[in-house]
C-alpha cells in the first residue's frame, strides 16, 4: 500500500494550546506523566478527526520546559500507538519548533523505545531523532536534501546497491520518518510541509 | 524522654546522626535540640520533618528546642520550615516563625508534594524564580536553566510515582565557605516517607537477584534503580527519570545521592569525598534524594571531571 502527497492531509498541532485545553489547566510545560497522557490523548483525538492518512506537526515553538516523564508519554508513545500493524490510521510525525532544551529528552525518549522521529531543531534545520543506525541516517539525510528520490538514486549517491537502497528506503518508511509515494518515488517528510 | 541533640550542621553529612535519634523504644518520646545549629540547609531541614513524622508515629509529639542562633530560625522561617514543623512538633522557644510577606530571596521554600498538580506549581515557581539566580549567580546558561526545572521535576515525580506516599522538595543557594574553593552551589533536597526502593523494586526484581530474593537488600535495590534503571513497571519508558537526572548532574560536576532503608547510594565528583555506596545506616523509611550543583566557572579545574581537589571540608 502506498500513498502519494495528495492522499496525505498535513496538519498542525500546536502543543502549548493542545495541553492547555486537553488538561484545562495553566500549565505552560509540560512536565509530568499526566500531563504527557492527555496530550497524546487530545493529539490522538485530532488524527481521529483527518480520517485514514495524515501528517502531523508536533510543534513546540511555545513550549518552554519538556520533562522525559511526558516527552515519554506525549511523544515517544505517540509515535510508537501509529508504527505498529493494528494503527488506527497511518499518521506520520514530524516535531517542529524544537530548540537544544527539547532535544535532549525527545531524543532519550525515543532511543529507550527504539523510535525514530523527523524534527526541525534549531539552526540545524531537520534532523533525524531517536535511535537509528549510520546507514539509515545516511539515506534519510540525502532524502532530506533532495526531497524526492528513488533507490537507483540513492544508490548511485551513496555508492551502494539498489536492493540495498531500497531496503533502507523501505525501512524508514516503515518507521515512519518518508514516505513512499509513487511506485519508485519516496519522499521527505519536510518536503510535504515546505514549498520548494 | 529521649534527647536527640542536633548537629551544628543539619545537612546531608550530618543526616545519619539525625536519624540514630529515633533508634531505640518507638514509643519512647523525643526531645530535638536544636539549640547549637548554626547551619541548616534543605536536606536538613526537610531531614528534620521526615524524623520528626517518623518519631510522633508512634509517640507523643516530639519536642525541638530551636536554634540559639536568631539568624538560623531566620532562615528556617524563610523557608518555610515552621509552617510545616507546627504539626509535627510542639514548639520550645519563642522566636518570630511566620514566613515573612514579600519578595523571597530563596529559590524554593519547603514544599509538599503530594500530587502532580504539586510538580507543576514547583515547575512554574522555580521557572519564574530561578532563572535570574541560575543564570546569574550561578553562571548556567538559559539552555541549561531551563534544564534544572526538568531536574526537579523528575527527582519530585518519584515521590508520587514510586513512594506511594507525599514528600516534601526545597532547594537554594548558598556560597561554600571552604568546599569548592568558596563556589557557589545549588542544593536540592526531596525526601518521602514512603515505601522506599527495596519495597518497590520487590516485586519485580527481588526474584532475579542472583543470590536470591532473600539477599535482595536497600543496597542492591538501590543499585538496581539509580546504577541500572530498573522498576516495578513493566513499561520501557518507565525509569529514566533518575538516570536522565544523574546524566544531567553528572554535565554539571555535581552530586546526587538517594538513601532508602539503611543504604545510600551516590554519583561522587572528584570533589566530594564521600563513599558511592554506604550500608548498615541507620534506618528511615521512604526514600531521600540530595543533589548539589556547583556553579559554573569556565575553564576551571575544580569543575572539570577528573581534576578537582578531593578532601575538603565545609
Amino acid at each position: 500500500m502506498t500513498y502519494g502527497p495528495a492522499q496525505v492531509t498535513p496538519f498542525q498541532i500546536d502543543l502549548s494550546s493542545l495541553v492547555g485545553r486537553s488538561v484545562a489547566s495553566l500549565y505552560s510545560h509540560l512536565v509530568t506523566r499526566p500531563t504527557g497522557r492527555a496530550l497524546r490523548l487530545g493529539i490522538e483525538s485530532q488524527i481521529g478527526e483527518f480520517g485514514s492518512s495524515c501528517l502531523s506537526v508536533l510543534d513546540f515553538t511555545q513550549v518552554v520546559v519538556l520533562d522525559y516523564s511526558c516527552a515519554d508519554e506525549a511523544v515517544a508513545k505517540l509515535v510508537q500507538r501509529y508504527i505498529g500493524a493494528d494503527r488506527p490510521a497511518d499518521v506520520y510525525f514530524v516535531a517542529c519548533g524544537l530548540s537544544e532544551q527539547h532535544r535532549d529528552p525527545i531524543e532519550a525518549v525515543l532511543q529507550r523505545h527504539r523510535l525514530a522521529l523527523a524534527a526541525e531543531v534549531g539552526d540545524a534545520g531537520f534532523v533525524l531523532l531517536g535511535e537509528t543506525s549510520a546507514r539509515e541516517r545516511r539515506v534519510w539525510s540525502l532524502l532530506e536534501e533532495v526531497r524526492a528520490t528513488g533507490p537507483d538514486d540513492v544508490a548511485g549517491r551513496l555508492g551502494i546497491d539498489s536492493g540495498e537502497a531500497l531496503q533502507l528506503l523501505d525501512g524508514l518508511v516503515s518507521r515512519r520518518v518518508a514516505l513512499h509515494g509513487s511506485r519508485d518515488r519516496f519522499l521527505s517528510l519536510s518536503s510535504l510541509l515546505t514549498p520548494h | 524522654m529521649k534527647l536527640v541533640t542536633l548537629p551544628a550542621s543539619l545537612d546531608e553529612r550530618s543526616f545519619d546522626t539525625l536519624v540514630r535519634g529515633i533508634e531505640g523504644d518507638p514509643g519512647q518520646r523525643r526531645l530535638f535540640d536544636g539549640s547549637h545549629v548554626r547551619w541548616a540547609d534543605p536536606y536538613g531541614m526537610i531531614g528534620l520533618l521526615a524524623v520528626g513524622t517518623v518519631a510522633g508515629r508512634t509517640a507523643e509529639r516530639p519536642l525541638f528546642r530551636l536554634p540559639e542562633l536568631p539568624e538560623v530560625v531566620s532562615y528556617m522561617t524563610r523557608m518555610g520550615f515552621f509552617e510545616h514543623a507546627a504539626d509535627l512538633f510542639e514548639f520550645h522557644g519563642t522566636a518570630r516563625r511566620a514566613r515573612p510577606d514579600g519578595a523571597s530571596d530563596v529559590l524554593l521554600e519547603i514544599t509538599a508534594i503530594n500530587s502532580h498538580a504539586d510538580v507543576h506549581a514547583v515547575v512554574d515557581l522555580v521557572n519564574e524564580r530561578g532563572m535570574a539566580i541560575l543564570t546569574r549567580q550561578l553562571h548556567y546558561p538559559p539552555r541549561e536553566a531551563f534544564q534544572f526545572s526538568v531536574v526537579l521535576s523528575e527527582v519530585c515525580q518519584n515521590i508520587i510515582e514510586h513512594a506511594e506516599s507525599g514528600g516534601w522538595v526545597a532547594t537554594q543557594t548558598y556560597t561554600w565557605k571552604k568546599r569548592l574553593a568558596g563556589r557557589r552551589v545549588v542544593v536540592i533536597a526531596v525526601m518521602d516517607l514512603g515505601i522506599g526502593f527495596r519495597e518497590s523494586l520487590s516485586a519485580t526484581q527481588a526474584a532475579r537477584h542472583p543470590e536470591g530474593a532473600g539477599r535482595f537488600s536497600d543496597a542492591t535495590a538501590l543499585e538496581a534503580a539509580f546504577l541500572h534503571g530498573q522498576t516495578r513497571f513493566h513499561d520501557p519508558g518507565r525509569g529514566q527519570g533518575l538516570q536522565q537526572i544523574r546524566k544531567q548532574v553528572g554535565r554539571w560536576n555535581g552530586r546526587v545521592s538517594i538513601r532508602s532503608g539503611t543504604a545510600r547510594i551516590a554519583d561522587v565528583p572528584d570533589w566530594d569525598d564521600s563513599p558511592p555506596l554506604e550500608e548498615h545506616l541507620p534506618f528511615l523509611t521512604g526514600a531521600q534524594i540530595g543533589i548539589i550543583l556547583p556553579a559554573r566557572v569556565e575553564a576551571d579545574p575544580l569543575t572539570m571531571p577528573g581534576t578537582a581537589r578531593k578532601g575538603e571540608t565545609n
